[in-house]
């Protein structure tokens, strides 16, 4: 038997984040290298998984399989695709980032009790959900999947709830009323999107008998497996109902403002560059792969629907007073573009659906941790509180800039080349759509150059005159992103070579034919 | 004349006596319930012979000796086939024994064990007059507040009699899922229950809600006695037997002899319907469905906490392990009629419960209307008529007892001057005081909540899988809906615990002695084995699903 390395990958911060719950109280520092290192190994394991994949090679590589609970028909089945790889190199470099950024957002307050050990629940939390966030990508069967995709709501939730941003503007009290309520916001919005799925899990075991992706999908192509059209469409849409949620999809979005905001800004991460990524990557794997059908007759009704998120939430984004919640609207906006790209049905639409996956997470780190080193040097999310910064801290207000300028999808930037594909991909089938997307980049530009002429240009605020610029540890965090933001804009063929023969791999689930000869538009 | 001639002047003849068969008794199938009946007389009369400062030792070790044996004899009955190839009738037709009633004996023992743990603890309550004193009263025959009741305490008194009380109560349970005719069923329901009504009413504190507790519960479960009595009327009437047998071929159409005693009423659809449903609604009653579930936030904020724990995993257990054979050995014929019912009542329970949840401030009777809920869940799997349903539902009792006594003991360990701080809002910040107590408090919560990777979810799946499987899958969907809704109250809870900030005059957290630890420790265990590796439990649910007839 072969080194398990999907479970390994998958393993390593599970026990990390249980080796850092466990560091005595005193030994605050201590917890904080040994997450940040458990976290680094976890990226060297998934350099690793990146370097055995085979792109050419079978759809799911590095399986692995054992019978589980054989009452349920579920295995314990593992297998990448291109696009899982991706996401989970894309999960496996953002948590050392976030763990880096948020070295001091959960040391201990003078008025705890010595025995409330803040510090190791916060770091053994972020452990927690990278291993949950890792075994859903890696899950090829659907009983396991959602095992993790419900069970990485409770750390969250706690992250959420019992480690807000300290920079709040009203009282202790207020902001603790707060925080609990954006906790229980998310948690109730996708307990509730995920109860629904279990409904429809519990139904696609009723009519197929197991939970093997594989095995459903062979079954289906050959004929022997028969869905009625209305069970298939009643399926879809449970599946897509809990994935809608978590993506999050105008209207179901509301509870990510709440929880952005209230959130510390790496967890504000963690939420939108990494967990949100499970629900459109299940998209992908679980509403195309299963239910291809359904998904074809579901598409023009999801498109309005990303169509409405995209310009919803750019034009929310610009009204916002306050920046974390305009990152989240911003956020809303670009998750519209990256279901519209996977339900475009076409190969450019998807393969710039994956790649926005990976460069909203890289770019909205970015931005949204700078932010959090601005506020947290401020004590304020109000946007009217600034003014002038970049005269006091010239690198922060610049790497913001690069940070905004991703956002809003600058060509030599990741997020361009992905925005650019899903839109030609949405054009060439639907061009109506991808023309009302497309007013989508100009509300973009209006809000992140709006937010950086508010807060770092202007005459320089009395309160920010003394503000530090960057440090070294706020440096190493931002840096490493900014280099591949740019790296990623200019040359993607590494991800794209990745990422296109899973692609094709779903058109051909759905069979789906491009409209017109396959552009290669980025090779 | 002869000697023999003149006797026949002035008697006659008598047939020859009669020879009463000897009742055959398989004693050793028996076994589990003779040996705890047997030590709960035992107890009896360690309370009368032996000094009053030994007996709480007797007592512990008659009772803990009795139900570890009485768990061995089940599981040996167990491996020697008795649940599966060797399932049979015992004691002349009275008490079945096959898979089903053995692994819910076994669920009930276990239950019963962890009982005595926490009926024994007496590390909470502060230490009175130099005596260490446990959750029940110094003499139960004490006026609240009179001069009596405080010599009792001063002069140390227990009551030990909870003991003999509780394995009464087991002994009761244990025939109750195994009973095969409808009187066993009747004898072994009050068996159970007038103990278990006793043992509401014994508080050590607030023994005036205690009481009160114990006369609701008392008087309306002697109303649903009478129901479920005139109920086994009826259908004796209908089938002239009382033995579950005669009864499912009498209601399948297989015996046709009329019994010329009962000419009049023999085959009378009217009385088979009535009389079901009035069995069935003394047993809805026992398992607290809704309508038949207004006793239940009364009597478990009421009763002393270890018994609530006990009482909300054993008698759900018992319950509906009678319910099952109930419905899957003497109704199937009727399942067209008892279907729809059944359905209905369990789509209110489901709602019912978890709507009302919502509104509780008092974390026992929050406990209550979850536990309300979870019949409702149960009952899908019921409802499912499969032999999938069957399994499902023995695997969800047995998750849901650990469960529910691990939450009830956490329950008694916080405490401030008044006893139990059962308050909600005095729960507040109890993360942030004792961490841990809260973090397992939460794992109880998070497995009542149905989230994967604890025993809940594994349960709540098998019955939906089993709900839908069976053509109900109306029911699934309600019950995901009534899932969500029961989340919101649980989730209140943790983060009434972990987010909100301590009161500065909040309970504190006692520590317990290794008695309650051992329950708590147990609950969490089995939580959490069974969310993570259920397979081998489900493979013992899947062989012990078959009824024996």
């Amino acid at each position: 038997m072969s080194f398990p390395l999907l479970t390994a990958t998958a393993a390593l911060p599970a026990i990390g984040a249980i080796a850092t719950a466990a560091v005595p109280a005193a030994r605050r520092t201590a917890a904080k290298w040994l997450a940040l290192l458990v976290s680094l190994a976890t990226l060297a394991l998934a350099v690793v998984v990146l370097v055995r994949f085979d792109p050419d090679g079978d759809r799911y590589q590095l399986t692995e399989s054992h019978s589980w609970i054989k009452d349920f028909g579920v295995r314990y089945e593992l297998g990448v695709d291109g696009i899982a790889v991706a996401l989970i190199a894309l999960t496996a470099l953002l948590i050392p980032f976030v763990i880096l950024a948020g070295w001091h957002d959960a040391d201990p307050l003078e008025t705890h009790s010595s025995r409330w050990r803040p510090t190791q629940g916060f770091f053994a939390l972020i452990l927690a959900v990278e291993a949950m966030v890792i075994i859903s990508f890696e899950a090829t069967d659907v009983f396991l999947f959602y095992i993790f995709f419900e069970a990485m709501l409770i750390p969250l939730y706690f992250l959420i709830g019992g480690f807000g941003d300290r920079a709040h503007a009203g009282s202790d009290e207020h902001a603790a009323a707060q925080r609990s309520y954006a906790a229980v916001k998310f948690l109730l919005y996708n307990l509730v999107g995920g109860l629904i799925m279990l409904a429809a899990v519990i139904g696609l075991y009723v009519v197929a008998g197991n939970f093997s992706l594989q095995e459903i999908a062979e079954a289906r192509a050959n004929g022997s497996l028969d869905m009625a059209t209305n069970t298939e469409r009643w399926l879809f849409l449970g599946f897509f109902f809990a994935f809608a949620v978590k993506a999050p999809l105008w209207p179901l979005h509301t509870w990510l403002p709440n929880a952005m905001g209230e959130a510390t800004a790496p967890v504000a991460v963690l939420i939108t560059a990494v967990v949100d990524k499970v629900g459109t990557f299940a998209m992908l794997r679980f509403c195309l792969g299963l239910f291809p059908e359904a998904s074809k007759w579901a598409t023009p009704a999801i498109l309005v629907l990303a169509t409405i998120s995209i310009i919803y939430g750019a034009l929310l984004a610009v009204g916002q007073r306050d920046i974390k919640r305009l990152v989240a609207y911003a956020s809303i906006s670009h998750f519209g573009f990256i279901i519209m790209g996977i339900f475009a049905m076409t190969s450019q639409g998807q393969s710039g659906a994956t790649l926005y996956m990976v460069n909203h997470g890289i770019s909205t780190a970015a931005l949204m941790l700078v932010a959090g080193f601005l506020i947290s040097r401020r004590g304020s999310r109000l946007i009217a509180d600034y003014g002038g910064v970049q005269k006091v801290a010239p690198v922060l207000a610049g790497t913001f800039l690069i940070g905004s300028l991703a956002t809003l999808s600058l060509p030599g930037l990741a997020p361009f080349v992905s925005e650019f594909l899903v839109l030609v991909g949405t054009f060439s089938r639907y061009p109506a759509i991808g023309i009302i997307a497309t007013f989508g980049i100009v509300l973009a530009a209006l809000y992140t150059l709006v937010l950086y002429q508010r807060t770092m240009t202007g005459p320089v605020r009395p309160e920010v005159s003394a503000m530090p610029d960057l440090r070294v540890r706020e440096l190493a965090v931002i840096a490493p992103l900014i280099a591949l933001l740019i790296f990623l804009g200019v040359y993607p063929k590494p991800l794209t070579d990745i990422v296109n023969p899973a692609v094709k791999q779903t058109m051909s689930d759905v069979q789906k034919k491009d409209p017109q000869p396959e552009v290669e538009a980025v090779k | 004349m002869s000697a023999t001639a003149v006797h026949s002047l002035w008697t006659t003849a008598a047939d020859p006596i009669q020879k009463i068969d000897a009742p055959n008794i398989e004693y050793g199938q028996l076994s589990p319930t003779l040996i705890v009946i047997g030590a709960a007389v035992i107890g009896i009369l360690v309370e009368a012979f032996v000094p009053r400062r030994s007996r709480y030792y007797a007592q512990i070790f008659v009772s803990v000796v009795a139900l570890v044996a009485a768990f061995a004899a089940v599981v040996a009955l167990a491996a020697g086939g008795y649940g599966t190839t060797k399932a049979g009738i015992a004691a002349m037709g009275a008490v079945a024994v096959d898979g089903p009633a053995l692994f819910l004996q076994g669920t009930i023992l276990l239950a019963g064990l962890l009982g005595v743990f926490t009926f024994a603890e007496r590390r909470l309550d502060p230490v009175a007059h130099g005596n260490r004193v446990d959750s029940f009263a110094a003499q139960a025959s004490s006026v609240p507040g009179s001069d009596s009741e405080k010599a009792a305490v001063k002069a140390g008194f227990t009551t030990t009699e909870v003991f003999p009380l509780l394995l009464f109560v087991i002994g009761g349970m244990l025939v109750f899922p195994a009973a095969n005719d409808l009187l066993t069923l009747f004898i072994a329901l009050e068996v159970f229950s007038l103990p278990l009504y006793l043992l509401c009413a014994v508080a050590r504190r607030k023994r005036i809600m205690s009481q009160e507790a114990a006369v609701k519960y008392f008087l309306l479960g002697a109303f649903a006695s009478a129901f479920t009595l005139f109920g086994i009327a009826l259908l004796y009437g209908y089938a002239g037997s009382v033995s579950y047998a005669t009864l499912a071929q009498v209601v399948d159409g297989t015996i046709e002899t009329v019994n010329p005693a009962l000419v009049g009423t023999m085959g009378n659809d009217a009385l088979l319907l009535i009389g079901a449903a009035m069995i069935v609604m003394g047993l809805l009653f026992k398992v607290g469905a809704v309508p038949f579930h207004m006793w239940t936030p009364d009597v478990y904020q009421g009763a002393p906490t270890p018994v609530t724990g006990f009482m909300a995993s054993a008698t759900k257990v018992a319950a509906f392990g009678a319910l099952l054979r109930l419905l899957y050995v003497v109704l199937p014929g009727l399942r067209w009629d008892w279907r729809p019912v059944m359905m209905g009542v369990a789509v209110v329970t489901m709602l019912g419960g978890a709507i009302v949840a919502i509104t509780q401030t008092d974390i026992k009777r929050l406990l209550a209307y979850s536990s309300i809920a979870h019949a409702g869940f149960i009952l899908a799997g019921v409802i499912a008529t499969t032999p999938d349903g069957v399994s499902s539902v023995l695997f969800y009792l047995a998750a849901y007892s650990f469960v529910t006594i691990g939450a009830f003991s956490v329950v008694t360990l916080v405490r401030d001057a008044g006893g139990e701080a059962t308050h909600l809002s005095k729960w507040a910040g109890l993360g942030r005081r004792s961490p841990l107590v809260a973090a397992v408090f939460a794992v109880f919560l998070l497995a009542f909540a149905g989230i994967p990777l604890t025993s809940g979810f594994a349960g709540k799946f098998a019955v939906f899988k089993a709900a839908a499987e069976g053509g109900a899958g109306a029911l699934v969907v309600v019950g995901v809906i009534s899932s969500a809704i029961a989340a919101f109250f649980y989730i209140r809870v943790i983060v009434l615990m972990f987010f909100s900030e301590p009161r500065p005059e909040g309970p504190t957290v006692a520590v317990p002695s290794p008695l309650t630890m051992t329950a708590i420790a147990v609950g969490v265990a089995v939580t959490l084995v069974l969310g993570v590796a259920p397979q081998y439990f489900l493979d013992l649910a899947g062989q012990a699903g078959v009824f024996v007839r």
